[in-house]
């Protein structure tokens, strides 16, 4: 039997950087919180002897534990899904800060456009433009989301300048950009005699010290190359274990319980009453009731738990009917590589965010009257820092391994460029996710099923931005690119981008969307499920400011529900 | 100090391809850390005094293996992954045997932190890794099974093949012409092929990466505090690199 423990005002499942976000704003306000993270607590003091490739980049010693817990996998509905026995294609978070600790702190706000992606491409292109895509509003604009993507800003204190094709701002970036280098350079000044409108991209490692609103101090970075995979060890890099949970304890309001491994979410008549979870460590079950229960499990588990608890009704791939799995979304990601021949770069020094961004080719920022698709990504230099294991580039058409590989590895591990892209990511009715008739995980629950493959539209995109990254790269002096093969099938191996969303949409409708604008369920009142599980569509971007915002959102709509009750929207 | 160390490495390798003079008796029934000690000690020890790092050597010790042919081939095929050539030292001079053989003894070699739960299907080529077995496993049929393709083929141990025959018995393991119980031939080259990479350029700490060859050749100053004062210069810059070791010391 499980033991219940004490009623709290307030349960948050997960302790990552939307979960933080939420337990600091309520605990400021006064309301009690509990939050249950099933990993290890964590934070600055632990991320000592910390530049070791194999053991964080390579054996995702910060990652989550899939002996307990992993996710099935198909292309297809015809496929029988099979576990994702080891970590690969994205890297899921575990352990108070989750992912937030590990990430590399690019920061940038969704488009305009992708808040009302829908009426804005059938405005200006017929309704014809978006067939076969399931897209829809977020019910929400990007001018409402604006001072909550201002405050998540200052608590991350991030670092960055206007944009060419920036929206509005209310304020200025906290602190400016990260330094210049050589290669941020080098590719603004391609950018720039191409016609394009390069910018520093907006960093979470941060240029100067920074102390936020919550009177937390984050360092200024150190460039040390050791970031994307690996916690800083100086602080520098906004993540909510430095930024966020200290204050949230401070207000004395929050207890946060780690090795809590939530199973369910308890209901009756239409609401939450608490969630039972498991000691991961003694395996002992308790009951946390509460007024309030708030989902911050990232995409995979906001949407298990859901279908699991039998909330909110689950999607079916046949008719595109229910909500709870629909809209799963990716990246898309063509990239570019070059080679040089007469230079060589530092390619070895970096940060997670340091780098030089356009925008001239993302969202619609750019004609798309006579193109097979809609949306697009922005193009990047990201200096982080090549690390030897992982960079072994080599020109098409060289083996993987032996004598030529190993030399042309090594000769153009400081004389190879890579320019990225983030392809936006449009819904179909057949990616989703729901549960696997067949695979448990270690606490008896079935695993999450994902059901997902590339489209005409991302394939599209795909050779369209591809080129001109490629383009780019030839001006920026590479001798040659390599070859790009053509995206063919999505595989679950090799690392693509742990920006995952949708599975528990917002929306203004309750047939169309799982949680209001507020991220509030429209099928249970008391229930918030936040993170870019909510996105509608994946854009061309990196998810996490645009999680930040709908956290201190949502952080608003749970202080106003506790008050007033009621549904928000 | 590198050419003594090259010189020591070759003369232990050729004790340990020498194996049916091992498997013969003259140490037999020892472990292999015994087997190559006991008759490579005094010169070991002679390198030692000369100022091979004491750390390092520690660590060249099998700790999985327990067969002196199988580590063998172990050698022989990852020396052919990533060969000694005039960019430096290849992965038998790194020591990669070892940071793989140490590696089959932990967590990865024990698929620890993997879902590994049945049933257990084929699955598609882009569903990943679907073996039953362990890393440790994997490496223990398709070592075994490199050996016999060479026995077969050429009537020699794999470790006796000239390169190019090495090469192509590999080359069929990576095309998965080879049959193999379990797991598919291409997964364990596959792994394989990784995992040298590893020996290669993970921190010496792990026993591969001897005195930081791997990253010497790929000018790589492995672990660094800062850069904060050097990436803004357009100057290429070689930097003498540093291991984890120097956190501790
Ligand atoms: C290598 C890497 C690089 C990245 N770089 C960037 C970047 O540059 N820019 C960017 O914007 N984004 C980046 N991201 C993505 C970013 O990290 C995530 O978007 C962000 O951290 C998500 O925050 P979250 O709070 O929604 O979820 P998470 O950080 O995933 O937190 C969820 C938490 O919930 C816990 N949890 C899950 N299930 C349960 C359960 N059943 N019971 C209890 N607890 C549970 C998990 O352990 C975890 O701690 C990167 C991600 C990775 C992996
Ligand atoms: S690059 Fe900067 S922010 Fe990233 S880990 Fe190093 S010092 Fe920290």
């Amino acid at each position: 039997m499980a033991e219940k423990l004490p009623k709290t005002d307030v349960v948050i499942v997960g302790m990552g950087w939307a979960g933080s976000i939420i337990a600091a704003e309520l605990g400021k306000e006064g309301l009690k919180v509990v939050g249950l993270e099933r990993g290890k607590e964590r934070g600055l003091k632990d991320y000592y002897v910390v530049h070791d490739e194999l053991r964080y980049a390579i054996r995702y010693e910060l990652m989550q534990d899939l002996s307990k817990e992993s996710l099935t996998f198909r292309n297809n509905q015809k496929e029988r899904a099979l576990p994702m026995r080891q970590l690969g294609s994205f890297l899921l978070g575990e352990g108070s800060g989750g992912s937030g600790v590990h990430w590399n702190g690019q920061s940038f706000r969704f488009l305009p456009y992708d808040f009302e992606i829908r009426s804005k491409t059938i405005e200006k292109y017929g309704e014809s433009k978006i067939k076969g895509l399931q897209i829809q509003d977020w019910g929400i604009t990007y001018d409402e989301l604006e001072p909550y993507f201002d405050k998540y800003e200052k608590v991350a204190g991030i670092s960055g300048e206007e944009a060419h094709f920036g929206p509005e701002r209310s304020n200025p970036y906290p602190t400016p950009p990260m330094k210049e280098t050589p290669l941020t350079k080098r590719f603004k000044d391609a950018t720039n005699s191409l016609g394009m409108h390069p910018y520093h991209m907006p960093s979470a490692n941060l240029s100067e010290p920074y102390e936020n609103m919550y009177g937390a101090k984050i360092a200024n970075c150190q460039y040390c190359a050791f970031c994307e995979r690996f916690g800083c060890e100086y602080g520098a890099k906004a993540d909510p274990t430095v930024a966020v949970i200290p204050y949230a304890k401070e207000t004395g309001n929050v207890d946060i319980r780690n090795f809590a491994n939530v199973t369910e979410i308890i209901h009756e008549g239409g609401k939450a009453t608490g969630v039972k979870f498991v000691d991961v460590l003694t395996k002992e079950e308790f009951i946390q009731p509460a007024d309030t229960v708030v989902l911050t499990s990232y995409v995979m588990n906001n949407t298990k738990l859901l279908l699991h608890s039998k909330i909110g009704k689950a999607y079916n791939p046949e008719n595109g009917t229910g909500v709870i799995g629909k809209n799963y979304c990716y990246q898309i990601l063509p990239g570019s590589t070059g080679f040089f021949e007469e230079e060589r770069f530092n390619t070895f020094m970096g940060a997670g965010a340091l780098g030089a961004t356009i925008d001239d080719y993302n969202g619609d920022n750019f004609d798309h009257s006579d193109l097979n698709f809609i949306h697009g990504g922005s193009i990047s230099i990201n200096q982080s820092g090549k690390r030897p294991i992982g960079s072994n580039t080599v020109p098409s058409g060289t083996p993987n391994w032996g004598a030529e590989f190993k030399a042309q590895s090594i000769k153009y591990f400081t004389r190879s460029l890579n320019i990225g892209t983030q392809g936006a990511s449009m819904p179909v009715q057949h990616n989703f996710m729901d549960l696997d008739p067949t695979y448990k995980d270690a606490y008896g629950l079935p695993l999450l099923r994902l059901t997902y493959d590339f489209t005409e539209q991302d394939k599209e995109l795909y050779n369209y931005i591809g080129k001109i990254a490629d383009q780019i790269m030839l001006e920026m002096g590479a001798d040659k690119v390599n070859e790009r093969s053509n995206l063919e099938s999505y595989d679950i191996v090799p690392y693509q981008t742990t920006h995952n969303t949708g599975g528990v949409i917002m929306g203004a409708e309750p047939e169309t969307s799982a949680v209001n604008n507020f991220l509030q369920m429209w099928d249970a009142e008391n229930v918030f499920v936040v993170g870019a599980s909510a996105f509608a569509h994946n854009g061309g971007y990196n998810p996490t400011a645009t999680v930040g915002a709908l956290a201190f959102r949502a952080a608003e709509g749970i202080l106003k529900y506790s008050k007033e009750g009621g549904m928000l929207a | 100090m590198a050419e003594q160390h090259s010189e020591k490495k070759m003369s232990r390798r050729r004790f340990i391809r020498n194996s049916g003079y091992v498997a013969g008796g003259l140490v037999g029934g020892g472990i292999i850390g015994g087997l190559i000690g006991a008759n490579m000690n005094d010169e070991q020890e002679g390198t030692n005094t000369q100022g091979e790092h004491q750390g390092t050597s520690f660590l060249q010790a099998p700790l999985y293996f327990t067969n002196p042919e199988m580590f063998a081939v172990l050698v022989a095929a990852s020396e052919r992954i990533f060969p000694s050539d005039d960019n430096g030292p290849g992965a038998d001079e790194l020591g990669v045997a070892y940071y793989i053989d140490h590696s089959l003894a932990g967590s990865w070699g024990n698929n620890a932190r993997e879902y590994m739960q049945g049933p257990f299907f084929p699955g598609s080529n882009f569903q990943g890794y679907q073996s039953p077995l362990k890393r440790h496993e994997v490496f223990d049929t398709g070592i075994k099974a490199l050996q016999k393709v060479a026995n077969d083929k050429h009537d020699k141990n794999f470790p006796d093949l000239e390169g190019e025959q090495q090469d192509a018995i590999l080359t069929s393991f990576q095309n998965d012409e080879v049959e193999l119980k379990g797991v598919t031939s291409k997964t364990f080259f596959n792994i394989l092929r990784a995992a040298t990479i590893e020996g290669v350029y993970a921190d010496p700490a792990y026993g591969g990466n001897i005195n930081m060859e791997g990253w010497k050749m790929k000018n790589y100053p492995g672990h660094q505090m800062s850069y904060y004062d050097k990436i803004e210069s357009d100057e290429f810059m070689e930097i003498e690199p540093q291991a984890l070791h120097s956190y501790t010391k």
